[in-house]
């Protein structure tokens, strides 16, 4: 690829685009057009680009080696801060640093794979300030895309905190009738748990000099190491950095903010915050939790699971109670990241890659649920399960679809839900054989809770009038739900395109771990 | 007298003293003739000094001692000069708006950066105190500008009776530190034995001090004046003179007191923690957006009291950092608030801002932008200000302050929030009425600072505003 900065042209693509949108917009708007007209140009110019950064993640992806260790596509300027080094080239301090490996191109893929998406499924259901909605998303995607991208602690953290303004304003502007309390609740749950890391990678960048990522995994573990497994800086550092991820991902007692996010966000937001944004907690363990605190990662690991457990059973049981679809669904996110936790924390190979299917799996299954859930709310301004019945009749194709991502929520074998789960399970049961069990009841309530779902919703007798006129799903929404059924399918029958891309960036996360587990 | 150390030294007060004689002058003789022009051509004066200052970076010491300046003092003042005359510029509209077009405005805007400059240059007590009072006297008739207004007034005469108390317990306080170090020369006192005179002269000094940057638990005077004074002057007053006496805040301690900041370091971090503390919770309940802002300064000058306390060599440049973008975001956050304008009135309710993204979306943007920098969130210019201060506060060890100030932000989150919520979600307003070219363009150039472009400059400031700063 030469010289060529790939992936920042990627990474900042959307951003430009909202640019660019806001420019047309301010020309347009001197000229009266109408809302709709407006609205048509917006979604228009957000799915052009949205689908030519998907062209350039699948460029990237086809640069990217799966067989070569460490990080490709690297790009490497100083920003501020480091001293000068004889040959005149500023050493250490903070960096622009961008690279992927073999987990973060798979992020990457997932990210520019759903914004499209989501775009498509806003068209015609998101009818104020279509402009700045467009704008919102493009400029969260181009955070996104830097959060997976950077190898510089500081410019992930800027990514990574960035990222919250656009979706605090998408919740808040186009979200349900509480949406400011839901949005503040979001930013400053967030905002608590990231300053605590923001002050780990401050003493970090101190001792270290630097705050490139892979000069950190090799330097922080020496620097901060444990003596004789007492409590020290390094537990402190984790907890710091474990304070931000838990919220992100959400883990149990810290995801009261997600049910909220959820309900109140317009289906295009809860697809991206289910999708990619939880996704960020996942990352920053397999990113800098272990490899970079490994002692402490292994101290904790009875706390992870125990937190991860009882998300999986209580969040699972709480679905169970949930009146409202959209709720339902977010508690069933909490569950799936515990399967996600479970798996990173009990640092076995194939727990670290299952929570990394689990991550890309989940991402498309959740996403999906949602815009089904979309779908009838589009139509009928309800997400009550108690409102619908019997939509069989009426939406057979709506139906399918629906009972697919049903079972592929639930782990039905040939669904990418079933890999990421036997996976994930198996890992643990190497590391506690408690811990699967209680994850192994989760899978069964969350058969529990998913049936009844689709049945209240989908089977018996149509009783309600109002669902008289309901219409099946139309080309656009079919458009929507075609990629993401063939990603789910081909992710369940054909596990090792993953694996293959993984395997060597889970490597170097198991040298960290794998000594210190007796 | 060495005319070449003095002109090495003090090139820009010199002449911004003689060019604010010559204005009185031609004021005195012109009189209204003069005041229209007297604006544009104060905002030129000051940024001519600007320039001066930036031109002799270096500085030097002149006057015996009297005056010492060096990159770290020339930077600041740069900036000081730049914000005053930014501030004279985007008052103009305003001032003709309502009637109040007067020479003496620009006249007093000048007298008062050339306070600060002396405060900035002081390497002696007396200097210090001849340069506060030139700002102060400058500053409370500012507040009062508007004469014909109960509010404005009142403002002026609260400030000016709390302000002539804080500058009377500096004075107090220089003579108790003359009495027991026998000198006003900071590094004659800096060499002086350190007994208990000494120290009731450092507390007395800092009390005094820490009024004029309305730091807790001296901060009362500043939600009341803030509301009171016309908001060109509170624009005035929110940048330059904040990061003036934050920076003599420090000169004074590092160099006079270096020596012993285990004597004052925990008294900085008591008030920092309560500045941070009182001006997150204080601000929470505030609906109008001029106390609103005050609050948001006090809780501000608690983080770069954290980069104070973090001594000299660690927190010196992380104090200049964080002020200087803290003094260019304010102009543009009252920027826009002197673009609020409806029916021939200024409003100031938070209220008002309802609906700002569907009427002027330009405006809102850079709002945004620019609350988003002050609250210290990515990728903003504030977030790096905030980022240098907490990495002083790591370094020097100082851990619960630190914390508190990460809690503190996240409690200002929600006052922040709340008015971004307000003009991106609320009912649509009528638009304000036209905001002026020079509003605009402030405005617009602030948020521009706001945004990462700033990265670039800060390792350069750094490197600038550290290069110079040595113990006396």
């Amino acid at each position: 690829m030469g010289d060529f900065a790939l992936l920042s042209f990627m990474i900042f693509a959307p951003a430009l685009g909202a640019l660019l949108l806001l420019w047309v917009r301010k020309i347009t708007a001197s000229n009266a057009t109408s809302i709709e007209e407006e609205s048509r140009v917006a979604f228009l110019v957000g799915l052009v680009v949205s689908a030519a950064t998907f062209v350039l993640s699948i460029i990237a992806l086809a640069y990217f080696q799966p067989g070569v260790e460490g990080f490709q596509l690297v790009e490497d300027v100083s920003w501020f801060g480091g001293t000068l080094n004889e040959a005149g080239e500023v050493v250490g301090g903070i960096r622009y640093k961008m690279g992927v490996d073999g987990m973060s191109i798979l992020l990457v893929l997932l990210t520019t794979f759903l914004t499209p998406l989501c775009f498509l499924a806003s068209w015609g259901s998101v009818k104020h300030r279509v402009t700045e909605y467009v704008a919102a998303f493009l400029f969260l995607e181009t955070l996104m895309l830097g959060v997976f991208c950077s190898l510089d602690l500081m410019l992930f953290y800027v990514f990574f905190e960035a990222g919250l303004i656009p979706m605090f304003i998408i919740i808040g502007i186009w979200g349900g009738a509480e949406r400011v309390y839901a949005s503040f609740k979001f930013f400053l749950y967030t905002l608590l748990g990231s300053l605590f890391m923001l002050l780990a990678v401050i003493a970090m960048y101190l001792q270290a000099g630097t705050s490139d990522i892979v000069e950190l995994q090799t330097v922080i573990p020496q620097i901060f190491a444990v003596e004789d497994g007492k409590f020290g800086v390094q537990h402190l550092l984790w907890l710091a950095f474990f304070a931000s991820f838990a919220v992100k991902l959400p883990m149990w007692p810290v995801h009261t903010w997600l049910p909220d996010a959820h309900v109140q966000a317009p289906t295009a937001g809860s697809v991206i915050l289910a999708g990619v944004l939880l996704k960020m907690g996942g990352y920053g363990f397999l990113r800098f939790s272990l490899p970079m605190f490994p002692e402490a990662s292994v101290y904790f690991q009875p706390m992870v699971f125990a937190m991860s457990v009882i998300a999986i059973v209580y969040a699972s049981l709480v679905a169970f109670r949930q009146t409202d679809m959209k709720k339902l669904i977010a508690y069933s996110s909490v569950a799936h990241m515990g399967f996600v936790t479970l798996g990173i924390f009990s640092f076995t190979e194939i727990g670290i890659q299952g929570a990394i299917f689990q991550m890309i799996s989940h991402g498309v299954i959740s996403g999906a649920l949602f815009l089904i859930v979309g779908v009838i709310y589009d139509r009928m301004h309800t997400r009550e399960i108690k409102f619908y019945g019997g939509l069989v009749t009426k939406m057979p194709v709506y139906a399918a679809i629906f009972m697919l991502f049903t079972m592929a929520n639930v782990g039905l074998p040939g669904t990418s839900g079933f890999v990421g789960e036997i996976l994930t399970m198996a890992g643990s049961f190497q590391a506690s054989t408690w811990a699967a069990t209680g994850a192994a009841l989760g899978v069964i309530f969350s058969a529990v809770y998913m049936l009844t779902l689709y049945r209240q919703t989908v089977f018996g007798v149509m009783t309600n009038e109002k669902l008289e006129g309901i219409k099946d799903i139309n080309r656009t929404e079919a458009i929507v739900f075609a990629p993401l059924i063939i990603a789910t399918i081909v992710l369940g029958v054909f596990p090792a395109i993953i694996f293959d891309i993984t395997e060597l960036s889970v490597a170097p996360i198991m040298a960290a771990v794998s000594g210190l587990i007796g | 007298m060495n005319w070449d150390e003095i002109f090495a030294a003090a090139t820009p007060e010199l002449y911004l003293a003689f060019a604010g004689l010559v204005a009185v002058v031609l004021g005195a003789v012109l009189r209204e003739r003069f005041a229209t022009v007297s604006i544009k051509a104060g905002a030129l004066i000051l940024l001519g000094a600007c320039a001066l200052s930036l031109f002799n970076i270096e500085g030097g010491v002149a006057f015996n001692g009297l005056w010492e300046t060096d990159r770290f003092t020339n930077l600041a003042k740069a900036v000081c000069y730049f914000c005053a005359g930014v501030a004279l510029l985007i008052a103009e509209p305003y001032l003709v708006k309502e009637r109040l077009i007067r020479y003496e405005y620009a006249l007093l805007v000048i007298f008062a950066s050339l306070g600060m400059g002396i405060t900035l240059s002081a390497n002696d007590l007396m200097t210090l105190y001849l340069g506060i009072e030139t700002l102060s006297l400058s500053s409370y008739v500012l507040a009062a500008f508007n004469r014909d207004s109960q509010r404005s007034s009142e403002a002026g005469l609260k400030y000016f009776v709390l302000g002539a108390l804080a500058s009377g317990l500096i004075l107090y306080g220089a003579s108790l530190v003359y009495g027991f170090s026998g000198s006003t020369n900071y590094d004659a006192i800096a060499q002086a034995e350190f007994g208990i005179g000494l120290v009731f002269g450092l507390v007395l000094l800092i009390t005094g001090l820490a009024f004029k940057v309305s730091a807790a638990p001296l901060h009362v005077w500043t939600p009341d004046v803030y509301e009171g004074a016309p908001t060109p002057v509170v624009a005035f007053f929110a940048s330059a003179p904040k990061l003036a006496s934050m920076v003599v805040f420090a000169t004074i301690l590092f160099e006079a007191f270096g020596n012993a900041i285990d004597q004052w370091q925990d008294v900085i971090l008591i008030i920092s923690g309560a500045s941070m503390l009182i001006g997150a919770f204080g601000a929470l309940r505030q609906t109008n957006l001029k106390r609103l802002f005050a609050y948001s300064s006090i809780g501000n000058m608690g983080y770069a009291l954290i980069a104070l306390a973090a001594g000299e060599e660690i927190g010196g440049p992380a104090l200049l950092v964080y002020m200087v973008i803290y003094a260019l975001s304010q102009l543009g956050i009252f920027g826009v608030l002197l673009s609020m304008r409806r029916r021939g009135g200024m409003v100031e309710d938070i209220s008002e801002l309802s609906g700002l993204s569907s009427t002027m979306p330009w405006l809102a943007v850079c709002m945004t932008a620019l609350v988003f920098s002050v609250a210290g969130i990515p990728p903003l210019g504030g977030f790096f200000g905030k980022l240098v201060v907490f990495q002083a506060g790591v370094e020097a060890g100082l851990w619960p302050i630190v914390i508190i100030g990460v809690i503190a932000s996240v409690v200002s989150l929600g006052y922040y929030l709340r008015i971004i919520m307000i003009m991106w979600g609320g009912d649509k307003l009528a638009p304000f009425e036209n905001m002026s070219g020079t509003v605009g363009i402030t405005v617009s150039a602030a948020t521009i600072l706001a945004f990462p472009v700033f990265t670039v400059v800060i390792g350069w400031m750094m490197s600038l505003a550290g290069g110079s700063f040595s113990l006396g």
